[in-house]
């Protein structure tokens, strides 16, 4: 059993599973239950001046048979009064001490952000969450994600933020921004202890077309929302990588965010730098629940990589998280299609055929035919394999990859329906390890066969 | 322009076929896109191969999955105008959803069949205006039977603008599809409701209760000749005849059936009942006797198949015989009949069996079983005899129309033939992708491009 538990800034965990702030996270009850099923912490519902909320308030985006591959919400931070919120936080401290509560916290003046940390401190809570990411709504009043997009004005409220508390201080960033770097040295300047990322995505979730109104449809209207859920997870991971790769803000704990939904997620966030994670869609779509196995998955997975903590974890992979120009040009891969696995349904020869480079071929057929399906390069023999998988279907053929013309893109491998039936082998390059960086240095960054005007100015530059 | 809306006679009593449900219920929307979302919409798809009209599978489920319901629909019917009733009655576990890659991967086949009933049914509701004919070609068709290839093409042939005239012999058009269809598939009125879309889909005229004979003798007769002189072309679409006999000792009276009448009158005649018949015994081993076992089965009597040859012997599919069997059916393997066995007021009591080797009857092993009902479906004679008065028409030995695979036309340059008739007894799948076949060469005649060059015709 590895140790699980986590010290952000300050703030201590008995795991790094936190519930971000969100619906999850309304009310003292659902915070205790969930506390109840596992979870390390919980970031409560942004508190701030009581607003007034709008019916309809999700929108949901599903794949094929998956429900929710991605949600939205124009829900605005807690409509529950301050004095409410306040005593069941006290509560919940009373009896989880030992469980992280952390206060989202959203208002506009300094007075007010002096106040609300006070009282929330005063409450119990362990540490503050400056929710300046919340991309709908509060947005316009010059709050929530308005805040990130302007790093002085981050800098400076979270600066306020750390005069007024006493608990550490993460201020929580919206991706809604060009570059995430800005707002997180922002965070850096403001001397505040964390960072969590990312809130979530400006979004409109579809458009009912028989009403011709955007979704989702407040009478005959809505608004755009912010997109979270599974969907999300590369964006965040980006993001994520941005900062935990920044020689500076990579020393601040970060609490990453973003389609989160089980352990193997979570274990992705953590390699990548993060000392905690949030969840939300998933304990939306299926309940506290789902903490259980991301606690033993993460757990299991810890012991089968011989780590004793999840601290031995975090980072791990951040150092290979490069610029293009860093990798290596002469790595090669190619497809590999299992004659036992292959069930003939020739996603793969279509994926390369019309999304790819053309080097899937399918047996049986002629030079001519090869060349009319759209063929360029015809190799010299194309084996005839039966589909062999269990009871495979009589006369079905197993596609064949023209290794020569292979270029390693993963397309075929990516929609293969069956699991390891493609596998992408490496073979060994007639090229040698060099990056694009590595051939800038040595002069060697022109590609022949481009525009005349480009090949003209290099010439003349080389004298 | 006709309309026509076939319908069962109002009679007193309800029909037996009412009292079975859909083993294979139409599909409510979500269940149709939750099951249509898991086809991997594969290239050069196998289901596609395995269909006899080449229905275009993985397409027209991809557009259910997408809500293009109407398209998913025109894809079908494109390919096959009865895409309904085949998605209802096709054996699907033989044929395209046997195909499916997913049973190399030991997952259920997609659920083929019902997708296609679903699409169907579904955008017809909304739209039955799916498809418009072309103009009139002042072209006139006769088709004789009224059957599944017939219906079939009288479709295309309306849509390419032809003048269709469609002689019954029967009261209720459709054949085997209206009157032969298992009740737990497919029952009377939703076969007469595609047929009644077919015929609105242009210019078709439906003549029921009216023969085509040699020579005409009653108003409800059309000479061969006349029908000759009167159309540009003909399409015969005979079916099969009355069931076969057993020719043994007992067999005539009351107590013995043929199992197609027997499955026509369940369907159709309300004032079938089945009193005082506890035990059923049907002799045969193909998809008819397993059919009316069944049924019989499902209605609470004690039904045992009984069948000369070996159980690896049966000609029944294997998805029916296991899914009869689960209902109760039985089925008795290696007897022969020798006599069906009557009491002194002639009311059946058994049929007296012998055991077989290979088929051959082994003397000296007679049992008697007992049965109240005798129902035979060893198969069902010819009634391709009005064929041979068509003037260059021939049949083979064993009574088929002869034609041409490659255009379905027969002897006589005016005159082709598909379904039944011409292949033995086939589904009704088969039936649709012969008459499609006719179709196209019959239009290319008709529009004075003889075969060769003309393109295939489809909705």
């Amino acid at each position: 059993m590895a140790d699980l538990s986590i010290d952000f800034a300050g703030i201590k965990s008995p795991n790094p599973f936190w519930l971000a702030s969100a619906p999850p996270t309304n009310t003292g009850d659902q915070v205790m239950r969930a506390f109840d099923a596992g979870w390390g912490g919980a970031v409560w519902k942004t508190l701030g001046n009581p607003i007034v909320n709008v019916s309809s308030r999700f929108g949901g985006i599903d794949y094929g048979n998956t429900r929710m591959m991605g949600l939205n919400n124009i829900e605005l931070i807690t409509d529950r009064p301050l004095e409410v919120n306040l005593r069941e936080i006290r509560e919940v401290k009373r009896r989880y001490p030992n469980h992280a509560v952390i206060t989202s916290l959203m208002v506009e003046t300094k007075e007010e952000w002096k106040e609300i940390i006070q009282r929330a401190e005063e409450a119990g809570s362990d540490g503050h969450e400056l929710n300046f990411g919340c991309p709908h709504g509060m947005c316009e009043r010059g709050m929530g994600s308005a805040v990130s997009s302007e790093p002085k004005v981050l800098r400076e409220i979270a600066s306020w933020a750390v005069e007024f508390a006493t608990k550490p201080v993460i201020v929580k960033l919206s991706p809604n921004v060009t570059d995430i770097v800005e707002p997180g040295e922002a965070v850096l300047e403001s001397k505040a202890h964390g960072i969590s990322l990312i809130n979530t995505i400006k979004s409109i979730m579809g458009i009912d077309l028989d009403r011709m109104v955007p979704l989702p449809r407040v009478g005959d209207a809505s608004t755009n929302g912010g997109y979270c859920g599974p969907a999300v997870k590369p964006v965040a991971l980006h993001m994520v990588g941005e900062l935990t790769r920044h020689p500076y803000i990579a020393k601040l704990p970060i609490s990453g965010i973003g389609g989160i939904s089980n352990w193997r997620d979570a274990a992705e966030f953590i390699a990548l730098g993060c000392t905690s994670v949030q969840v939300c869609t998933a304990v939306m779509h299926y309940g506290y629940r789902i903490v259980e196995d991301m606690i033993e998955g993460l757990n299991d997975f810890l012991d089968s990589k011989g780590m004793k903590s999840v601290l031995e974890l975090r980072g791990r992979a951040a150092p290979q998280y490069k610029n293009w120009g860093e990798l290596d040009l002469g790595y090669r891969v190619v497809a590999d299609i299992s004659t036992d696995k292959c069930i003939g349904c020739q996603l793969c020869y279509v994926a390369c055929m019309d999304g790819a480079h053309q080097c899937i071929h399918l047996p049986g057929r002629t030079e001519e035919q090869a060349r009319k399906a759209g063929h360029t390069h015809i190799p010299k023999l194309i084996p005839d394999r039966a589909v062999t998988a269990k009871g495979g279907t009589p006369g079905a053929r197993v596609p064949f990859v023209d290794e020569e013309e292979c270029i390693g893109c993963n397309l075929c491998q990516l929609v293969c329906p069956v699991s390891g039936c493609i596998t992408m082998k490496e073979v060994a390059s007639d090229k040698p390890h060099e990056t694009w960086d590595d051939r800038v240095q040595r002069g060697a960054d022109f590609v022949p066969g481009g525009l005349h005007v480009t090949e003209m100015e290099r010439a003349k530059r080389n004298g | 322009m006709t309309h026509h809306s076939p319908h069962i006679p109002d009679v007193e009593g309800d029909r037996l076929e009412v009292l079975y449900e859909d083993k294979k219920p139409p599909y409510e929307g979500a269940e149709a896109i939750a099951e249509a979302n898991r086809c991997l919409y594969c290239v050069d798809a196998p289901c596609i191969k395995a269909c006899p009209t080449a229905i275009d599978i993985p397409t027209f489920i991809r557009k259910i999955g997408t809500g293009n319901v109407k398209g998913a629909a025109r894809t079908i019917l494109t390919q096959n105008l009865l895409g309904k009733s085949c998605g209802q009655v096709c054996p699907v576990e033989v044929l395209c959803a046997g195909a499916c890659v997913y049973n190399d991967w030991n997952r259920d086949p997609i659920k083929i069949g019902r997708l296609q009933r679903y699409a169907v049914e579904t955008a017809l509701a909304e739209d039955p205006q799916l498809f418009k004919p072309k103009a009139p070609t002042g072209k006139r068709v006769a088709l004789v039977g009224a059957g599944p290839a017939s219906i079939a093409a009288a479709g295309w042939l309306a849509l390419e603008g032809h003048e269709v005239a469609i002689y019954e012999k029967k009261l209720l058009p459709g054949g085997l599809n209206t009157l032969g269809i298992a009740p737990y598939k497919m029952k009377v009125e939703e076969a007469l409701t595609e047929i009644t879309w077919v015929l609105s889909l242009g210019n078709v005229e439906l003549y029921q209760g009216v023969e085509i004979v040699p020579v005409s003798g009653s108003p409800e007769e059309v000479s061969v000749a006349t029908l000759l002189q009167q159309y540009d072309a003909v399409l015969l679409g005979l079916g099969l005849g009355p069931d076969s006999r057993l020719k043994i000792p007992g067999e005539d009276g009351g107590g013995v059936v043929g199992a197609t009448h027997l499955i026509e009158r369940l369907k159709a005649d309300p004032t079938l009942r089945f009193k005082g018949v506890d035990r059923a015994i049907i002799v045969g081993g193909g998809n008819t006797a397993v059919d009316v076992a069944h049924e019989l089965a499902l209605l609470g009597i004690d039904a045992t198949m009984v069948y000369r040859g070996g159980d690896h012997e049966l000609s029944a599919y294997e998805h029916e015989l296991a899914s009869g069997r689960v209902d109760g059916m039985k089925v008795l393997c290696e007897r022969s009949p020798v006599a069906v066995l009557r009491d002194n007021i002639g009311k059946v009591t058994g049929v007296r069996v012998i055991r077989t080797e290979d088929k051959k009857p082994v003397p000296g092993t007679e049992e008697d079983l007992r049965a109240d009902l005798v129902v035979v479906a060893v198969g069902q004679s010819r009634a391709t005899e009005v064929a041979r008065s068509f003037p260059g028409v021939e049949l083979d030995t064993r009574g088929r129309v002869i034609v041409d695979p490659k255009t379905h036309r027969t002897g006589n340059p005016k005159v082709w033939s598909a379904g039944d008739c011409v292949n033995g007894g086939k589904e009704v799948v088969n039936a649709v992708a012969e008459a499609k076949i006719a179709v196209t060469s019959m239009h290319a005649f008709l529009m004075g491009a003889e075969m060769g060059a003309e393109k295939g015709v489809g909705a």
